[in-house]
């Protein structure tokens, strides 16, 4: 973390802007980074997507495998969300098994996408109790400059949108590919919505500085139908109760213009 | 040997399964000071969970890089043992158990005097005897008094509780029947004399409104554990002070027999 | 009145023991106006001022405190002594020779080695340095006779007393040298095993009834009853012939 520390001067300059109303790139508190989205990058993966928050890059890739169902739930494809910091994205990053990180960012991605039940898994069903389709989610993060759960939330969403499943049948318990693809059936698009706590104020969207200088941060993920599908709080400080719904209520608002970049109606 | 899913998890008349309201917590049992070797320990019954914390520091950190120049470092364990839940869980730490343990830990530190402790480490261990439900909220209830228990200097005890909804109806103090079956599941951790939320986690769907709901449920919740945690810890010390009492009072009974 | 507690109540981690104009006293804290304890202990009020004699707490070095530390490690220029806190202590070879070190003809093992038992004075501490100590005063060096006690050390107070009154009958009645560690430890060293034995009892004793009062005069009498016990019980085998 030494590397990256904003210095002491910067660090009260930014917490001095924020109780006037004010970022250090001149950003409104509720305002979003300028965010640039990009689908379909990497054809070997059946779908992939790239997001630039501000500076903050992260890849997604999507594959999907034959494999077996979960024993409760024998007829439903399965979803599996992994993260990685990598190394190249921050000096703070370093090469090894996931940390507890990137294993809190995968997972707050995973609850996004499987509370709102975003993946029509039920369709995904090859043979029931035997054999289903495997979605593999992969979050690479590619450079942080703050708030890698947005991003990262995003770019799952985009990737998903931008997966082809390849067109079966079963011939002899055999699964035999036919011509043509078809898209991942996919029901619901839900978008994490991130706020950053700083001298009782909060800013959405964070930027690395702010997260060096921040108490707490909220992450509220809400669904297309305005429900709050995932909740993660995070950071050493703490938000009370007013705060907690107050950023509910911004949130419903942020998700859905978040969800537009993606969705195209 | 696996759980049946019931028809139903609440009657028409709001009862539980476990026979409890909508808005009643499990019976909670504490016990502070429970083990001989670490420095704050303490012991918590909640329905069928079972859970063991214990507090070793604050104490010289190895590797050295790892401490802090300017206060103690919170290390935290959240961990199952491999019996404790319906189908055997392996040993090796999961991931589930690696965000809970970093969430458990952002939830303690701020009611610890870290400062007052630099290039020291605090290192805390939650261990899952029995799980039925609500095991990271009852961690954290029996963790705040491990440490109250080692002699840390605190701000202020943390208490924890989970709401949420299940068939439709609101609920507090999710079984894991409840929380597999239901619609949403919302754990919180409170500290009282700041207000704090310190850990604030949902996974489910609820509206705004319902949102709103379930966190007033749960501080309400998160209240009941405080009150429940102070008189845990003033019990380990009353039993002495009132056998200390007794015995004055005897020896003044029997010197004013004599007389 | 702003105060919510009684005197010697018993209280945890974030009670509020008092508002406004009272002042934080050890093992409390101030926040928005508001006094809060920081340990679970009794609390009291002197004057203005609120604090809470912790029931539980690990020594913090305090620099001029004797303390009674184990050599857990020999370095280069001198030794790492544990002092039952937070943070190993260092002993510096020139704080414990009396003449300049000379690190290839001195054997810092010769002096002290890992396992032995220590008695020291806290020369230098602070936040950014582990604490600093010397053995070169009188009474300090290394112990080679003896038995040590270890108690929590917020009762060490109670086991010196009131202008030393609890230690001076102690030493009085069991006829042992006594030496107290700020940290917690106390060394006992008395002309047999049996004196030794009546101080630990009292120390102990003194450890689990420390809040009650009347506690000189109970520990006098439960030395003298058990010092009596043991002369009654000479006394009975010089009858019989045997001799112990």
């Amino acid at each position: 973390m030494a590397s990256m520390m904003a210095s002491r001067i910067r660090q009260k300059r930014i917490a001095q802007l924020i109780s006037h109303g004010k970022r250090l790139d001149g950003r409104e508190l509720t305002s979003y980074r300028e965010i640039q989205i990009e689908s379909g990058i990497i054809e070997r993966a059946e779908g992939s997507a790239r997001v630039r928050l501000g500076k903050t890059e992260v890849l997604v890739g999507t594959k999907i495998e034959v494999g077996e169902p979960f024993p409760d739930t024998p007829n439903e494809g399965v979803l599996t969300v992994n993260a990685e910091l990598v190394p190249l994205a921050s000096p703070t990053f370093e090469p090894g098994p996931p940390d507890e990180n990137s294993i809190e960012l995968a997972r707050i991605v995973d609850r996004g996408i499987r509370e709102s039940k975003a993946i029509a898994l039920e369709e995904l069903c090859v043979e029931p109790g035997k054999r289903v389709f495997v979605v593999f989610v992969d979050v690479y993060v590619l450079n942080h400059d703050g708030n890698l759960i947005d991003a990262s939330a995003l770019a799952a969403l985009a990737a998903l949108l931008n997966t082809k499943m390849f067109n079966y049948e079963i011939e002899k318990g055999e699964i035999k590919i036919k011509p043509g693809y078809k898209p991942l059936p996919m029901r619901n698009y839900p978008t994490a919505v991130t706020f950053a706590k700083i001298n009782d104020k909060f800013v959405v969207d964070p930027g690395l500085e702010e997260e060096q200088v921040m108490d707490a941060r909220l992450t509220i993920t809400l669904e297309k139908d305005g429900k709050i599908c995932a909740i993660q709080k995070g950071g050493y400080g703490y938000f009370t109760a007013d705060h907690v719904l107050e950023t509910s209520k911004i949130a419903l608002q942020k998700a859905e213009e978040l969800r537009k970049l993606v969705v195209k109606e | 040997m696996s759980q049946k899913k019931p028809e139903k998890m609440i009657d028409e008349n709001d009862i539980r399964l476990d026979g409890r309201k909508l808005n009643e917590m499990r019976p909670v049992k504490i016990e502070v000071g429970v083990l001989g070797n670490a420095d704050g320990s303490a012991y918590l019954e909640q329905g069928k969970n079972k859970i063991l914390a214990a507090v070793y520091g604050p104490k010289e950190v190895h590797p050295k890089h790892l401490s802090l120049p300017d206060r103690a470092v919170l290390r935290c364990r959240y961990h199952m043992a491999p019996f404790s839940v319906e189908e055997r869980k392996s040993p090796a730490p999961s991931r589930r158990e690696m965000e809970l343990s970093k969430v458990i830990r952002e939830a303690l530190e701020p009611s610890i005097f870290t400062e007052y402790y630099p290039r020291t480490a605090i290192d805390l261990f939650i261990e899952v005897l029995q799980a039925d439900g609500g095991t990271r909220c009852a961690g954290m209830t029996v963790a705040s008094l491990a440490l109250a228990d080692a002699g840390i200097p605190m701000r202020d005890l943390v208490g924890a509780c989970a709401a949420g909804k299940v068939e439709g109806r609101l609920v507090l103090d999710l079984t894991d029947l409840e929380d597999k079956g239901g619609e949403a599941d919302m754990p919180l951790a409170y500290m009282p004399n700041a207000n704090a939320v310190t850990l604030l986690q949902m996974d489910g769907l609820l509206t705004i409104e319902e949102f709103e709901q379930v966190v007033n449920l749960a501080l309400n919740g998160c209240k009941q554990v405080c009150q429940i945690q102070k008189e845990a810890l003033k019990a380990k010390y009353i039993t002495v002070k009132e056998a200390e009492a007794e015995k004055e009072e005897k020896e003044e009974k029997e010197e004013t027999e004599e007389d | 009145m702003p105060v919510f507690f009684e005197r010697r109540q018993l209280v945890t981690p974030g009670d509020l023991l008092a508002e406004n104009e009272y002042m934080t006293g050890e093992n409390t804290y101030k926040e928005n106006g508001k006094i809060y304890a920081t340990r679970v202990g009794l609390v009291n009020y002197e004057g203005k001022k609120v604090h809470v004699v912790a029931l539980k707490s690990f020594y913090i070095p305090m620099v001029g405190d004797t303390v009674i530390g184990k050599v857990v490690e020999v370095t280069l220029g001198g030794w790492v002594i544990d002092i039952r806190a937070p943070y190993l202590a260092m002993l510096r070879a020139s704080d414990a020779l009396e003449r300049p070190f000379r690190p290839q003809k001195d054997d810092l093992t010769a002096l002290f080695d890992v396992g032995d038992l220590v008695i020291a004075k806290i020369v230098a501490y602070d936040r950014t340095h582990d604490p600093l100590l010397t053995v070169l005063e009188h009474e300090l060096g290394k112990i080679t006779r003896g038995q040590i006690v270890e108690i929590t050390p917020t009762k060490i107070p109670r086991v010196i007393g009131k202008q030393g009154s609890m230690i001076n009958m102690l030493k009085k009645e069991t006829g042992c040298h006594i030496i107290i560690g700020q940290n917690g430890r106390i060394l006992i060293s008395g002309k047999s095993p049996e004196d030794e034995r009546f101080a630990v009892m009292a120390i102990r004793k003194i450890e689990q009834e420390a809040h009650m009062a009347g506690l000189t005069d109970r520990v006098t009498e439960m030395i003298r009853k058990e010092k009596g016990v043991k002369e009654g019980t000479e006394h009975v085998s010089k009858e019989t012939g045997k001799n112990d």
